[in-house]
């Protein structure tokens, strides 16, 4: 195809895209999740450091400010779950700046959904249900089921032979310049979390979610991660692990190296939700980033009560991606970013 | 020269690494559900022709490498430096040295352009066009009626390459070569 102004989709790919999307409506139709549309802009950004929020400066009653497009429709469910919504789920459209490549879109959609009284195993195994009702048969045969589970302690010391949480931060930085074909001392300034990130990204994650011996080339399995150190926790609570460690409520979800899913055990703590908040806006001034706007209404939110569960986010065109066997996001996207 | 961030890093692109001119052959974001990201990235050491693997923090950058590819013709050697001349009309001349030639100096042909890599307006690169045709100056007497089939020999052509030839073929004949493999094609 010619020409600056062609999608980047072709149009068969289009209508299966648009199949499989009827088909995670019917999913939730059939469970009873409702589905909701929540604003794309707020007055609250995502602090979290790794990721870059776009903004846009809009003019309102409340006269000029700036508004944040979100990274993803956490907040404003979690504001309508705390107002008493019961279970729901949206087809959101996110932005996350500077995300850029193979599995990655500037402006993408997460299918993102709440399970009030859910207990984290229990959304593990939906979102289970969810992606085998997408990916066809030749792809991930198999039973229902939940999902093989690996604790990311168990992941490092099976690849790496090292113990993530007690390493010590010398040895970790040498092992993740070398993994990440560094020059020496390339790490020396990086936190334990870095070299951590690096060592998952681009050692484990790419042998997670691929078929057992016995299973045919290009079948997959499912494969969660669970049990994060507790720094990695983001919106999730903490808990002690078997080893006495404090880690995080969390699980991700894996297919054929690709992350699809991650879901959380949720915080439900106004005052703990404020000082992740606040330690996040710190750690952007030391690093010299852009402070976000916090969400004080979901502060407000959760002082108001958000009922115990769990929810998940699942990166929608990657999963379509998967399931129609495309090279490149962009082929599953109507118009990518650079051709937008 | 202008700096480029990991999100602008394409095939093709020419960076600093270490010191070294590179081309940048693929590029790959790798970020974990929740944390910091990482570029994967291949480069083309234009020094070496090495491929390098290299992972970045996204976000961080690298200094642009002023590197320019020019056709140029090839003119004469006298020993030490090998002389080419930009086929644009400019009549400008460049001295290459050997290590830029590499093994590509048994390609080497008369009024042949060739494409020069320059960096910092130093030619560090010379690639000869996919085939040549070169004249063979020595090869055992060719085998009347053996055209059809089977056996080679070896021929050195006038370049100086030495290239694996069927039997029917005799001294004084044109052969067309490809010079990414260093195999017989046909008679020009």
């Amino acid at each position: 195809m010619s020409g600056a102004w062609w999608p980047t989709a072709d149009m068969t790919t289009l209508r299966d895209r648009a199949r499989l999307i009827a088909r995670v409506r019917a999913f939730f139709a059939e469970r009873d999740v409702l589905e909701v549309e929540t604003p794309i802009l707020g007055q609250g950004g995502s602090t979290d450091i790794h990721l870059a929020s776009l903004s846009a400066w809009a003019r309102t009653a409340a006269g000029r400010q700036r508004l944040w497009l979100r990274t993803s429709p956490e907040f404003h469910m979690k504001r309508l779950l705390a107002a008493g919504s019961g279970p729901i789920y949206q087809l959101a459209k996110s932005f996350r700046d500077g995300e850029v490549g193979r599995r990655h879109n500037v402006e993408f959609t997460m299918l993102e959904w709440y399970r009030p009284g859910f207990s984290l195993p229990a959304l593990m195994e939906e979102t289970a249900a969810l992606i085998r009702e997408l990916l066809s048969d030749t792809l991930l045969p198999g039973e229902q089921g939940p999902p093989r589970c690996h604790a990311y302690r168990e992941l490092f010391h099976e690849h790496l032979e090292i113990d993530p949480f007690n390493v010590s931060l010398e040895r970790l930085r040498r092992l993740a310049a070398e993994r990440g074909f560094m020059p020496k001392g390339a790490l020396d300034d990086e936190p334990r979390e870095t070299c951590l990130d690096l060592l998952m990204s681009l050692v484990i994650e790419p042998t997670l979610g691929w078929a057992k011996e016995n299973q045919k080339e290009g079948q997959g399995e499912l494969s969660a991660v669970v049990d994060y150190p507790a720094s990695q926790a983001a919106l999730a609570r903490r808990h002690v692990d078997a080893y006495g460690d404090e880690v995080a409520s969390r699980f991700e979800l894996y297919f054929q190296g690709v992350e699809l899913a991650n879901g959380y055990d949720e915080l439900v703590d106004p005052t703990e939700q404020q000082a992740r908040f606040d330690a996040d806006n710190a750690a952007r001034r030391r690093l010299g980033f852009d402070e976000i706007d916090v969400d004080t209404r979901l502060v407000a939110a959760l002082a108001h009560g958000l009922p115990e569960g769990s929810g998940v986010a699942l990166g929608l065109d990657r999963l379509i991606q998967l399931a129609l066997d495309k090279p490149r996001l962009s082929d599953v996207l109507s118009f990518d970013t650079p051709g937008c | 020269m202008a700096n480029y961030s990991t999100n602008e890093f394409k095939g093709g692109l020419k960076v600093m690494l270490d010191g070294d001119p590179c081309s940048i052959v693929s590029n790959e974001l790798v970020k974990p559900g929740k944390g910091q990201a990482f570029n994967r990235v291949k480069l083309r050491n234009l020094m070496t022709g090495r491929v390098w693997e290299r992972t970045f923090k996204s976000g961080e950058s690298l200094e642009g490498a002023d590197v320019m590819e020019l056709e140029m013709e090839y003119l004469y050697t006298d020993g030490d430096m090998w002389y080419f001349m930009r086929t644009d009309g400019s009549f400008e001349q460049y001295a290459v040295e050997k290590r830029a030639l590499g093994d590509d100096e048994k390609w080497l042909k008369e009024q042949v352009p060739y494409t020069v890599t320059l960096w910092n307006d130093n030619a560090i690169q010379v690639t000869p066009p996919n085939f040549i045709e070169l004249e063979v100056t020595e090869t055992d007497p060719g085998l009347k009626g053996d055209t059809a089939q089977g056996g080679s020999k070896p021929a050195t052509l006038s370049s100086g390459a030495v290239v694996r030839v069927p039997l029917f073929i005799n001294e004084g004949e044109v052969l067309k070569v490809d010079t990414r493999t260093g195999e017989y094609v046909s008679r020009a």
